[in-house]
């Protein structure tokens, strides 16, 4: 019978010629990663294990990102036992604030991840690498502690839902609009347990940042990964980041069983904003009746802030201010994007227009710190979770948008397709 | 193994943000973590819950993040069983590893109210609301899995592994 692509990758780190759907394996990992908030709890169960060292320490990537720079004094002692493990088991992949970034923003800009490699992380947005054409997944820190400690983690090989894209973006429609439209189509648990896998002639239309942003929020649709395609631009982008680094093309067979097929015309697509509190409360924005009046605005995290999302944005706003009253956060995801929006210029524009830049951390995105809501408060953030609490009081609000659709909304002070202006 | 206890009931995709807010991450301490369990959804949770108590929850419990601080703080808080009709997939591994029991049965969850007694028997998978004499049967783990839980998790599995790797050397 054929195998998916996910299936092939995972047949091929456990040393099996085939895997079918809900086959239980050991596979072997090529990177296993953990944080600032999932790392401490590794680094205790690690102390349990019987292994002294990590299995390969250049196989181990620890980002202090989440609650980095320290926001209190218990997320400096969290931070200090990560860089002290670090120290101790000299890990070569440890990014002290400085060089560190959003880690899914990071890992793939320094070349870490690659075409078929087998990733696990301690954080659920690990799923993030498919866009390489890799298998990686989000796991706890124990299966982190038991990566690190032995190379290995236990796998229930899943089915997959095939996602056929044809045609091409619109103007002003971009990654996320995909992905809210795709998880507002099947809900938060549609592709619960199983592999989310991009094809079609559309993909190629697809920049690299789009796929990162796709990949990244399967697992808001519940799944175990998302995978696209390796293509030339996929290629370009390992020979730019991770040059020398071995990599392996999987291709699913043609005969590869899809538990279903979803077909996707880019070209029909429009702006997509989620309501509170799921991501799957998705509506095209000129659907939405009343209008929906903001006090802040953040555009970053390993979603959305890559270079490109940061173009999208300045190119919107430039020349213009933000609304009166409201609050414009702008963080790269990685010291590189910062440096690169700078020397194109874009910071200067976001200033101008009366925006607040930020060093990379993934800050407010999860209610850490860096723009915190108030009760009764509402965002429109690119980020990629709108749960009841996730920004902050447990009566605010977050709505997800691309960088287009929060750039309008800055200017507008309301929710705002990129066309009003 | 059985457990015994009251049931808190909850709805569909209850994630790891409310289980255990972000604003508590800074710490890895179990019973700090537990001191706020729930609390986004369930204010008095901490207040009432006792040692063994039982949540019975619709679709896709624990959805979101892979913070293992979740499963840690129901664990901790006293919890003795989770019982829902489906799992988020981390949430469901994560359980499993650090072994806070788990059983999926949309029977069950259908039937089970707030404040029931129920009863469960770990090694059948039987299921029994004890207050209104009902029962129900939820589906086995896989071998695998069973392994891992009578190892009592996986580092003791994994540790179990790696001790008869060093006597066959
Ligand atoms: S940016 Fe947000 S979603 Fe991404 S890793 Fe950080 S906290 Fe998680």
């Amino acid at each position: 019978m054929g195998m998916t692509m996910t299936q092939k990758i995972l047949a091929a780190h456990a040393g099996l010629p085939e895997v079918k759907a809900g086959d239980l394996i050991m596979a072997n990992l090529d990177l296993v990663l953990g944080n600032d908030i999932t790392a401490p709890v590794a680094i205790n169960v690690f102390k349990g294990i019987d292994a002294d060292k990590v299995f390969d320490k250049s196989k181990v990537a620890l980002v202090p990102d989440h609650f980095a720079p320290n926001k209190d004094i218990k997320a400096a002692e969290q931070c200090k036992q990560v860089r002290c493990f670090a120290c101790d088991q000299e890990i070569e992949n440890y990014f002290e604030i400085g060089e560190m970034g959003v880690e899914h923003a990071l890992l793939p800009e320094k070349g870490l991840v690659t075409a078929g490699d087998v990733v696990i992380g301690a954080d659920s947005h690990t799923c993030t690498y498919g866009a390489l054409g890799a298998f990686s997944t989000g796991v706890g820190s124990t299966d982190m502690a038991v990566g690190m400690a032995t190379g290995k983690a236990w796998f229930k090989v899943p089915a997959a839902v095939r996602f056929n894209l044809t045609g091409e973006f619109p103007e002003h429609v971009s990654g996320k609009d995909l992905i809210l439209h795709i998880i507002g189509l099947i809900g938060v648990d549609g592709a619960l347990y199983e592999s989310m896998e991009f094809a079609g002639p559309g993909v190629a239309s697809l920049t690299m940042d789009d796929r990162f942003t796709v990949a990244n929020m399967a697992i808001e649709a519940g799944g175990k990964n998302g995978i696209f395609p390796v293509d030339d631009q996929t290629i370009a982008y390992m020979e730019e980041h991770a040059p020398g680094k071995e990599y392996t093309i999987y291709e699913a067979d043609p005969d590869a069983q899809y538990v279903q097929t979803i077909d996707i015309d880019l070209s029909q697509l429009k702006p997509t904003v989620a309501f509170p509190h799921l991501p799957e409360n998705t509506k095209t924005v000129d659907e939405i009746e009343e209008p929906v009046v903001i006090d802040q605005v953040v555009i970053g995290s390993c979603t959305n802030g890559r270079f490109s999302d940061f173009k999208k944005a300045a190119d919107i706003m430039r020349g213009k201010h933000v609304k009166k009253g409201l609050r414009v956060l702008i963080i790269p995801a990685t010291q590189q994007i910062y440096l690169d929006c700078m020397e194109a210029g874009l910071l200067k524009d976001f200033i101008d227009a009366g925006a607040a830049v930020s060093t990379p951390t993934c800050g407010p995105c999860l209610g850490g710190h860096m723009g915190i809501l108030a009760a009764g408060e509402r965002c429109v953030s690119t980020t990629n979770r709108n749960f009841v609490g996730r920004m902050g009081h447990v009566d605010s609000e977050v709505y997800l948008a691309s960088p287009e659709t929060a750039a309008a909304s800055a200017i507008l002070g309301r929710i705002a397709s990129p066309d009003e202006l | 193994m059985n457990a015994k206890g009251t049931v808190f009931r909850y709805g569909d995709d209850v994630d790891t943000d409310v289980i255990i807010p972000a604003r508590y991450l800074n710490t890895s301490d179990p019973k700090e973590l537990a001191s706020h369990c729930m609390e986004d959804i369930d204010k008095d949770f901490v207040k009432n819950v006792r040692d063994g108590d039982i949540i019975v929850a619709d679709d896709n419990f624990g959805c979101g993040s892979s913070r293992e601080h979740a499963p840690i703080a129901i664990k901790e808080s006293g919890v003795s069983c989770v019982i829902a009709n489906s799992f988020a997939r981390i949430f469901y591994r994560n359980s499993i590893n650090i072994g806070l029991p788990i059983l999926e049965c949309p029977e069950a969850v259908s039937a089970i109210k707030a404040g029931d007694t129920v009863e469960v028997d770990f090694d059948s998978g039987k299921i029994t609301d004890v207050t209104t004499g009902e029962s129900f049967q939820a589906g086995a783990f896989p071998e695998f899995m069973q392994e891992l839980i009578a190892a009592g998790g996986l580092v003791n599995y994994i540790n179990r592994d790696i001790e008869n790797a060093g006597k066959q050397d």
